[in-house]
């Protein structure tokens, strides 16, 4: 029989890792190098790329405060989300974490169920809800409580309600699991000490679901910063994010070098998050989430 | 017959000495996997790869109504008629397509319908047009030739493209809330009214946002003369909309919704409104917005299968089926062809043939402008 210890067969992990490396070297790293070589091209006139080294489009994305404005309106979007989605998502996560009703797994198929609705759809269906002739304004109307329609749509707030509608699942997920792996007889100690129910939950539980918090909010902050349709579709004209510079400058200027040194921004101040919290809390929480 | 193969121009042009040997050979090889001449799994996608190929050509249009209009009345025909399939495609604006066209591999694309002057100006400085034999298209000679002259001077006299159809970009608005009266004696600025503030909408698009603001500031589109004034009148309208839409169908629900309750807005997507029964006015202000949309051979496509069905487009019978399912005028010129009582009732038709009342975008005026005007609505737009 061969061994399996990987002193005796030095080049078998590697063999075993080969087809995932492939698949990300073909799919992220090689992409993510054309994209970088890209972004010191420069774009001509007619729309045409001129191959180069040049520094133009990063000393723009560098130093025009028109980026800076957006890349900050764009965290302040995501941090917002990530907060209600945290806010909200504990209390569902818990009591599914903790009830004692046998379907649970029911419970987590409610919570998978709207991934099977496409996320373009999930945020048009915001349209339907808080419209002028929207469910939400004509039962308003209709219980006497306004006399015209509320002009709820298209503003940050929207694109906060339609980014927390798409992101909190992820949160409520990473929480259930870092929920339910918690050991009872801990709070049930802290209890039998004196712990009243919310004091063990204070300091019991929720120091123990900090993990994952934290992977759910990294989930959701990084979803949300990156994001383009929700502004699109339920933003009003002022409340493009960082997403949808890169589309402008790719799709509408047909700048396609400027575009790589916009996304290559994104992703290197994500990716940094990324790093920050692999680096600080690990990434095991958040692989436990799916599976 | 122009049926450029792929290999034929990477031959051209290691011949010219632009590839060197080591990089022909190679690019050879990868055409020859793509083609799936070499077997394997990309043997698979070999009808997808050579789209070029003469049993058959690749169409893109807008989607919608209007794609099952040439569906219906004219690919399914052809395909009949020819036996070469129509293999139908759908973009959702004509940036977002060039910006495919510009990452695909020649031959990929081969016939699209494209709106206005400006892209055909666009795919001409890719070096992306074509030249057509016009002797193979002989329902040319029916188009209104207004509509081609544009075209030739842009392209030294040849086509690259025949034009297919035209409308208006004028203004639509809610009779509930605006009197025709109202609308005709403010015209274009009842866009920056602020009566109407958080009820007025627009199309995120530079070139109308630039072409209203200067009919706001008194202005010609085609020969701005301050514009500062003219970005002044965009951000005015920025702040007063509720919503930049990005297509037909949003701009139907922003109406139909009551969301907005004035717009600039094309001319057969409010007809098909004001068809469904809402009561959307339509108003073409002094100076108001006109249009052509053409059907582009792509460079490196199979010319003879395009022509063909290019001309097969062109038939009347085809053109008028089209019309009245997408509603806007063909191009056929009403002076020679007779069209049917529902296109002359099509908003923008022009019954003398020759759209002297209608303002074109002046495509060298418009087109050197786009570098920097584009870039600047793009922040404009965003609050800047």
């Amino acid at each position: 029989m061969a061994s399996l210890d990987p002193k005796d067969n030095p080049s078998r992990p590697w063999t075993l890792l080969s087809p995932a490396l492939t698949a990300i070297l073909l799919l992220l790293v090689i992409p993510v190098c054309f994209i970088a070589v890209y972004s010191f091209w420069l774009r001509t006139a007619t729309g045409a790329d001129v191959a180069g080294f040049h520094l133009d489009n990063w000393a723009e994305v560098l130093t025009d405060s028109f980026y800076r404005d957006i890349l900050l309106f764009t965290l302040w979007i995501a941090f917002a989300t990530t907060v209600i989605c945290a806010l909200v998502g504990y209390v569902p996560a818990y009591f599914i974490a903790t009830t004692q009703y046998r379907h649970k797994a029911f419970l987590l198929l409610l919570l998978m169920l709207p991934f099977w609705i496409s996320y373009i759809i999930r945020t048009m269906s915001w349209i339907n809800i808080l419209g002028v002739s929207g469910v939400v304004n004509v039962a308003l109307q209709w219980v006497g409580l306004t006399g015209e329609p509320l002009q709820m749509l298209y503003n940050q707030w929207t694109v906060i309600v339609g980014l927390v509608h798409f992101l909190l699942p992820f949160m409520i997920l990473n929480l259930y699991v870092s929920l339910y792996g918690i050991d009872r007889n801990l709070v049930d100690a802290a209890r039998s000490l004196g712990c009243t129910g919310w004091q063990a939950f204070r300091e019991v539980t929720l120091p123990l679901s900090l993990p994952g918090l934290a992977a759910g909010s990294l989930l959701c902050f990084v979803l949300a910063a990156g994001t383009y349709i929700t502004p699109l579709v339920l933003g009003g004209p002022t409340d493009a994010m960082f997403a949808n510079l890169v589309f402008d400058a790719i799709i509408t200027q047909l700048n396609w070098p400027l575009g790589s040194a916009l996304s290559l921004v994104l992703l290197i101040l994500l990716g940094g998050l990324v790093i920050l919290y692999n680096r600080f809390v690990g990434m095991s929480q958040i692989a436990k989430s799916f599976g | 017959m122009d049926d450029t193969k792929r290999y034929e121009r990477l031959l051209d042009r290691y011949r010219n000495g632009d590839l060197d040997r080591r990089t022909f050979l190679g690019l050879i090889g990868a055409a020859g996997v793509a083609a799936g001449v070499t077997g394997g799994p990309f043997s698979a996608l070999k009808r997808q790869a050579l789209a070029a190929t003469p049993d058959q050509v690749r169409f893109d249009g807008w989607g919608g109504v209007v794609s099952e209009a040439f569906r219906k009345h004219a690919f399914e025909p052809y395909t009949a008629k020819t036996g070469i399939d129509v293999v139908d495609g759908t973009f959702g604006g004509a940036d977002e397509y060039l910006a495919r066209v510009k990452a695909s591999q020649p031959g990929e694309f081969n016939i699209a319908h494209l709106s206005g002057v400006f892209d055909y100006v666009r795919y001409d400085g890719l070096d992306l047009s074509t030249s057509l034999n016009e002797d193979n298209i002989p329902n040319l000679a029916n188009v209104i030739t207004a509509l081609q002259d544009v075209l030739r001077s842009v392209t030294g006299g040849s086509l690259s493209a025949v034009p297919y159809d035209y409308g208006t970009t004028s203004l639509a608005y809610n009779r509930k809330y605006i009197s025709d009266e109202e609308m005709r004696e403010k015209g274009a600025r009842i866009l920056i009214d602020p009566a109407y503030e958080g009820k007025i909408g627009g199309w995120g698009e530079w070139k109308t946002r630039v072409w209203y603001g200067a009919l706001q500031t008194g202005q010609n589109p085609n020969g701005i003369e301050d514009m500062d004034a003219v970005w002044d009148a965009i951000r005015q309208h920025r702040d007063l909309a509720l919503k930049y839409w990005g297509s037909g169908a949003e701009l139907m629900s922003l109406l139909a919704e009551e969301e907005i309750y004035v717009t600039e807005g094309w001319s057969g997507r409010v007809k098909a409104l004001q068809d469904q029964g809402h009561d959307i006015g339509y108003y073409d202000p002094p100076g108001g917005l006109g249009w052509q949309e053409c059907l582009f051979v792509i460079k490196g496509s199979p010319m003879a299968a395009c022509e063909e069905l290019l001309n097969f487009m062109l038939e009347p019978e085809v053109a008028i089926a089209v019309a009245e399912g997408q509603n806007y005028p063909p191009s056929l010129d009403p002076t020679k062809v007779a069209l049917s009582d529902q296109v002359k009732a099509l908003p923008a038709f022009d019954p003398s043939g020759t759209l002297e009342g209608l303002n074109f975008f002046d495509p060298p005026y418009w087109n050197s402008k786009e570098a920097e005007w584009s870039k600047t609505f793009g922040r404009v737009q965003k609050g800047y």
